[in-house]
């Protein structure tokens, strides 16, 4: 088998590495999806003045950011269970990789909150609109425009990122990738492609955002 | 309708009131005057709380509402216009969801009626073939009639304008103080900041001379203008007067 020409050994692990990629970008959109939930939250307790929301959600971009990813994985998948709570992989996965994005949605929101003008603020106020009714019809829409380039770069770094999951018996991209591996031992064309498969879905998103921020600054 | 009482505002070390005193009647038009960095936008600024007064209150209505809570304030908040002179048109909204959102979110109007306000409001500000522009689709004249529009459609008992000309380009500044003058006739209390001396002249029932966090001198534009009894009152009238 691992003397068999290139292409034809391309096409018979491909449908292997299809699934991975779709396990990749699932856990990817749930797990920002989750983040992007706790960034709103989250972006709107960083720019509170009570201390109440800016301590709590500050200790935890700083310790989420603070520590690797990898390292949050592994405690609530191996680490929650000593505490007597067992998670399936999948959903430990999704519940690290969510926090953790949200640490960084958090601050993508924090500021596009502060970029939006005081003046649309105090307008909204004036006319007796709550603060967090100004929030939602005036600074959250104008400022989720704004962000939406960073959220995708956080989209792509999320999407790389994934790969961690492959340690916890996860059969996402880089997983199926190695256990292809170690079974046609053609490491590094399958690495290779591997790899060109994460860049088919990343190029295109950077393409996207890089337009997309080129487009606003025009009509900003 | 509104008292000002001793009002004090600290900026850290930077006292930007001292103690100011102002009664405004129902139906009265004051104009407050006075050099940049007298306080007359702070001032302006803290009878809706905009800006909380380090000392003092703020009494409207008979009720004091520098003691208010949170929701009691925006409650207040309804019943008193602002026009600012930055504008601060909602960017993502046209210009009926500018002059509706309001009404319909804090006054829980239905669409249909808020949208009814807005558009004899728009129509009275000569605005009426823009409904669905958005404010960077208009010019700066536009901008702050829909200001306006969005401020009278809550329906308020007193309209506070802070120098509501002074960012517009000058072929435009007509157009808006046309549109005071005009609720200066419909009987609207107002209180307005404004460096447009003769506007203020033609519409105000009261001068207010500020300076250095004080009021320095006050009274009717006759008083003021062609008579003013403190020096300082002068020297500034002397400087923009021509």
């Amino acid at each position: 088998m691992s003397d068999e020409p290139f292409f034809p050994f391309l096409m018979s692990i491909m449908p292997h590495l299809g699934k991975g990629t779709l396990m990749t970008v699932e856990l990817t959109i749930i797990s920002v999806g989750i983040g992007v939930l706790i960034g709103i939250f989250g972006g709107i307790a960083r720019v509170s003045k009570r201390p109440l929301l800016f301590i709590p959600s500050t200790v935890y971009v700083e310790i989420i950011r603070g520590t690797p990813l990898l390292a949050q994985l592994f405690i609530v998948y191996f680490g929650l269970p000593s505490l007597g709570i067992n998670l399936p992989p999948f959903t430990s996965a999704v519940i690290a990789m969510g926090i953790n994005s949200g640490a960084y949605v958090t601050e993508i929101f924090r500021g596009g909150i502060q970029s939006i003008e005081r003046g649309q603020m105090e307008a909204a106020r004036s006319l007796g609109l709550s603060y967090l009714q100004a929030m939602r019809y005036i600074i959250l829409p104008q400022a989720f425009k704004r962000i939406l380039p960073p959220l995708g770069n956080e989209f792509i770094a999320m999407l790389k990122d994934s790969s961690l999951a492959s340690t916890i018996a996860i059969a996402e991209l880089m997983r199926v990738g190695r256990e292809i591996t170690s079974r046609t031992f053609r490491s590094f064309e399958v690495l290779a492609v591997v790899a060109l498969m994460y860049l088919a879905i990343t190029l295109p998103l950077s393409l996207i955002v890089r337009y997309t921020e080129r487009r606003m600054s025009v009509s900003d | 309708m509104i008292r000002l009482e001793k009002i004090y505002k600290k900026f850290e070390r930077l006292e930007v009131l001292k103690g100011v005193d102002l009664v405004v009647e129902k139906g009265e038009v004051v104009v407050i005057i006075g050099p940049s960095g007298a306080g007359k936008s702070t001032l302006l600024r803290c009878v809706n709380l905009l800006e909380r007064p380090t000392s003092g209150r703020v009494i409207f209505e008979g009720i004091d509402i520098t003691r208010m809570d949170g929701r009691e304030i925006d409650r207040v908040r309804e019943r008193i216009g602002m026009v600012f002179q930055h504008i601060n048109l909602f960017n993502h909204l046209n210009v009926l969801d500018n002059v509706t959102l309001a009404p319909v979110k804090v006054k829980g109007l239905s669409r249909s009626e808020a949208e009814h306000i807005a558009n004899s409001l728009l129509a009275r500000m000569g605005i009426e073939d823009k409904l669905y522009a958005y404010p960077s689709q208009l010019s700066g004249g536009q901008r702050q009639r829909v200001a306006i529009a969005r401020a009278l459609a809550m329906q308020p008992d007193i309209m506070l304008f802070d120098e509501p000309t002074s960012a517009l380009d000058p072929e435009m500044i007509k157009e808006v103080l046309d549109v005071m003058s005009s609720l200066v006739k419909d009987g609207m209390t107002m209180i307005i900041v404004t460096h447009e001396m003769g506007f203020a002249r033609e519409v105000a029932d009261r001068i207010i001379f500020m300076d250095n966090g004080y009021i320095v001198e006050e009274g009717s534009p006759k008083e003021i203008f062609s008579n003013p009894k403190e020096e300082r009152t002068v020297m500034f009238l002397s400087k923009i007067l021509y």
